[in-house]
């Protein structure tokens, strides 16, 4: 597991910056003088002096300057040597350290904001009630510095819609910064219940753009008691139907824990009965981080007891020709029938394979685990043998988001 | 076992269903002698035990309860939980009944009426050579051309009906190509389609029809001991010739372009799987069971009162098996009448087949140009006016405008008379949001456009139809494994 966030950078006569600002990191010391004011230069080894014009410059712990406390330098912690060409930092006041973007990760989600209007029994980011409105000016401070290239920018909270106008400023910025890169963004979908909202997202005509929105249950008192908030299913359901009216692409996302799997299969015809017009449904895996932890005993089920109800909802979707996807589970844990639904998912900064992984051929292929999970997992982990009919049906697609 | 403490267990956020619920609009009816099929007004549908039906209707459903949970997600009851249900309900509402708006869809061309064969069931031909007075003129086909682009659907198909209309091949270029520089300016998804024996096709043709994107649908009856005698064509070769002509256009323009459909007589009962062998062979994806029409020469020659409903019911219903057992033998194959009943059943859409509309799809679904001229509602209208009743004949092309046919008493009044929702009888009725109210079949054997439904083959036929498909769902995983797929294919 990376680490994206580091507090122990030791300043090396260097001044503190008055506000955060971002960086894009090079390992380029001879970069042109005109690019240099924006870039965090990751000094080389081998380099004999610290130039001048960078943002910052960033030296190693094994680099000659770290010793050296006039140079004018920033030590780093080692938990961030990961850092490459391309990736954007994020430098405080207090010289805290985020990693905000990588260029060579599969997909970089933005935090925007911690605050929520739901409490989801098994978040994984548990809401915290600040002011963090600086989050949005940092990023888009950064966004210009991403690269064009990049395939997808997720777009993650709290709840992004409580930013309100400055949510759409945030995917104007990605649009006219990033017009080729896909935009993915978490939302509990409630405040779409105004028409408004959705007809202003809609409004920003972004090419590229997905609200993955959790949907619990068919039955409106069991979609609130998993995100404790009463009313919230018939918001959501409204904020869906809004969104699509405007010909936003949605995803529906439904967490598959004990509270939710015995009503996957009557989830799946409601979907495929009343929203049959959602771009796609991902079934997806639990993150042992963040609540679950706290809800454990309430949520845990090993996924080899719900293969059932996850194989007919899977079924049933497909059916309805709506795009069924199985995101965070083990390949060893699918029923065959359904693997080829499994779409590697798990965010490279946090998955890891268990012991019981060791000389699984379908490794390559298989998501793995969330780190968090070695704190529970299923006691049915084992190592497949690639039979030479066994992946002919191939997996959806090797892709990632999350 | 328990929540941390900042968190509220499920019992406080179901408490508000204590309250009680309130019904949804539903129907019943029997399934057998111990289920109902309970329905909603846009036929999802929940198969129940007749105190499980009684609790319902008298409130007496435990909260919580599984079957309580089942009653609510399809939308059967409502409570103070949530009232997302109506908008829901209205958007299904809505999108079952799009297709009213989008009228009409279907434009038969009935270019000529001669034709090559002699059918002893067919309604409307001519063996003839006369040209001038069964063909139609240039004139009349300009002014159908026009007519059609009238009509408001975003999708139009035209289909060139006959007698033969192979015989007139000319004629059919010459309303195809009036329609494609039509559509230059209208956009419409266009379509075309050649209904034909297919006894006449030639390289010229088929370039023709591959240039142009044009389908062609024919009809094959079963084997050949059954198919020449229900088609008769003078020298005797009719069958042979139908099988290459399918072949022909399967190997040149490929397997999609072409389509067969059977008609059913007293003959074709004892043969349901020998018909089906047929189709298979051929590697036909669908067939369709039809059963006989009333209409045309078919009851003239006696022959639609040879058997009753049960007979022919017996008949669907072994096909249907048989059908079953070759899907799950690894042969994908749906029979297209339940297709379209499942897609009612089990899908948002309502799929648009004239005979099974409410509305009923006359004039608005499908409409008629006859090669005179005479502008019909349906198909089924036009074989009644060949027998001498005119009773849905909107007008004449030429003499009357495109407002004066469409707003026409005759098609008012039929359209009126063709909403199953307000029929007797059929208002009550759980399978009413699959069914259709068909004024021309009841008109043609009631001599009533709404028809005592008591004594109507359509419903006795429609109902067993339906009760058929549930209990096969309710009875076999493996059967409605299936039908779901043909739900979302057809």
């Amino acid at each position: 597991m990376l680490t994206l966030s580091a507090k122990q950078n030791i300043p090396l006569g260097l001044m503190r910056p008055e506000r955060v600002r971002s960086f894009r990191v090079t390992t380029d010391a001879e970069l042109p003088a005109v690019l240099r004011e924006n870039a965090a230069l990751l000094l080389p080894v081998d380099w004999a002096s610290i130039p001048k014009g960078f943002g910052v410059v960033l030296v190693r712990p094994d680099s000659p300057f770290a010793s050296d406390h006039q140079c004018g330098a920033l030590l780093i912690d080692p938990s961030l040597l990961y850092l490459g060409d391309g990736d954007v930092i994020r430098l405080t006041p207090d010289l805290h350290i985020r990693v905000v973007y990588r260029r060579n990760a599969s997909t970089n989600s933005l935090l925007v904001t911690e605050r929520c209007n739901s409490l989801c029994l098994m978040c994984s980011q548990p809401p915290r009630d600040v002011d963090d409105s600086h989050l949005v000016d940092e990023l888009l401070d950064a966004i210009p510095l991403f690269d064009p290239g990049t395939r997808e920018v997720g777009i993650t909270g709290g709840e992004p819609t409580l930013l309100g106008a400055r949510l759409f400023d945030l995917v104007r910025s990605l649009k006219s910064n990033l017009p080729h890169t896909g935009v993915h963004i978490l939302s509990n979908g409630r405040n779409f219940k105004q028409l408004s909202l959705a007809q202003a997202l809609a409004a920003l005509h972004h090419p590229d753009l997905m609200i993955g929105i959790p949907l619990y249950s068919d039955i409106a008192s069991l979609h609130d008691y998993v995100v404790q908030a009463d009313g919230a299913f018939d918001e959501t359901v409204r904020g869906i139907l809004n969104l699509k009216r405007c010909g936003v692409r949605v995803e529906v996302r439904v967490v598959v824990h004990a509270a939710t799997y015995a009503r996957l299969p009557a989830l799946a015809r409601f979907i495929a009965r009343n929203l049959q017009f959602v771009d796609q449904v991902a079934l997806m895996g639990l993150e042992m981080t963040g609540f679950t932890k706290a809800n454990l005993s309430e949520l845990w089920i090993d996924p080899v007891d719900y293969q059932a109800e996850l194989a007919d909802a899977v079924h049933t979707l497909h059916a309805a020709r709506v795009k069924a996807l199985i995101y965070n589970h083990q390949l060893c844990l699918l029923d065959p029938e359904i693997r080829r639904f499994a779409v590697r998912s798990i965010s490279d900064w946090k998955n890891e394979y268990m012991p019981e992984c060791d000389g699984c051929d379908l490794r390559q292929e298989c998501g793995g685990f969330f780190s968090s999970a070695k704190l529970k997992y299923s006691a049915h982990i084992k190592p497949q043998r690639r039979r030479d009919d066994a992946l002919a049906g191939g997996l959806a697609s090797i892709e990632s988001f999350t | 076992m328990a929540l941390a403490k900042r968190f509220s267990a499920v019992e406080t956020f179901r408490a508000v269903e204590m309250a009680g619920y309130r019904l949804l609009p539903l129907r019943f009816t029997a399934l057998d002698q111990e289920r109902y099929v309970i329905s909603n007004m846009v036929g999802e549908y929940l198969v129940v035990k007749r105190d499980q039906l009684n609790d319902l209707i008298h409130h007496r459903v435990p909260q919580g309860s599984d079957l309580y949970d089942e009653f609510k997600s399809r939308h059967f009851i409502r409570d103070a939980d949530s009232d997302v249900a109506l908008d829901l309900l209205a958007l299904k509402y809505r999108t079952k009944l799009a297709r009213v708006s989008q009228f009409t869809s279907l434009h038969m061309f009935v270019v000529t009426l001669r034709c090559d064969y002699t059918c002893a069931y067919c309604q409307v031909s001519r063996q003839t050579e006369d040209r001038s007075a069964y063909d139609m003129s240039d004139d009349t086909a300009a002014a159908a051309v026009e007519m059609t682009f009238r009509s408001p659907a975003p999708a139009i198909k035209i289909e060139f009906q006959g007698g033969e209309p192979l015989l007139a091949f000319d004629r059919i270029k010459s309303v195809v190509e009036m329609a494609e520089a039509r559509n230059v300016q209208e956009k419409r998804n266009l379509q075309f389609v050649i209904a034909s024996n297919l006894s006449l096709i030639s390289d010229e043709i088929l370039d023709y029809c591959d240039r142009h994107g044009i389908y062609l649908s024919t009809s094959l009856d079963g084997p050949s001991s059954l198919h020449d005698r229900n088609r008769p064509k003078p020298g005797k070769n009719g069958y042979e010739l139908t099988i290459r002509g399918i072949k022909r256009i399967q190997d040149r323009l490929g397997r999609d372009r072409v389509s067969a459909l059977m008609t059913t007589t007293e003959r074709s009962l004892p043969y349901v799987k020998e018909i089906i062998d047929e189709y298979v062979r051929l590697g036909f994806r669908s067939i369709f069971l039809r059963p006989l029409s009333p209409y045309g020469f078919a009851v003239t020659t006696g022959q639609v009162d040879k058997y009753d409903a049960e007979r022919w019911l017996s008949f669907y219903r072994e096909g249907l098996s048989y059908i079953l057992e070759l899907n799950k033998h690894g042969y994908s194959i749906r029979e297209t009448y339940a297709a379209i009943i499942l897609r009612k059943m089990l899908t948002p859409q309502n799929p648009g087949y004239v005979d099974l509309q409410s509305p009923t799809g006359l004039g608005i679904s499908a409409i008629v140009y006859n090669y005179d001229g005479a502008v019909y509602a349906s198909d089924e209208s036009r074989m009644l006016a060949e027998m001498g009743d005119q009773s849905f004949r909107l007008g004449r092309l030429g003499v009357n405008s495109y407002e004066e046919m469409m707003l026409s008493t005759t098609l008012l009044d039929a359209l009126e008379a063709g909403v199953a929702e307000g029929a007797p009888l059929c208002s009550e009725c759980a399978f009413v949001p699959y069914c259709g109210a068909d004024p021309v079949y009841h008109h043609a054997t009631q001599r009533d456009m709404m028809g005592n439904k008591a004594l109507s083959g359509y419903c006795a036929r429609n109902m067993a139809i339906f009760r058929h498909l549930i209990a096969l769902m309710e009875d076999s995983l493996a059967d409605k494994a299936i039908l779901l797929r043909w739900a979302f294919d057809c």
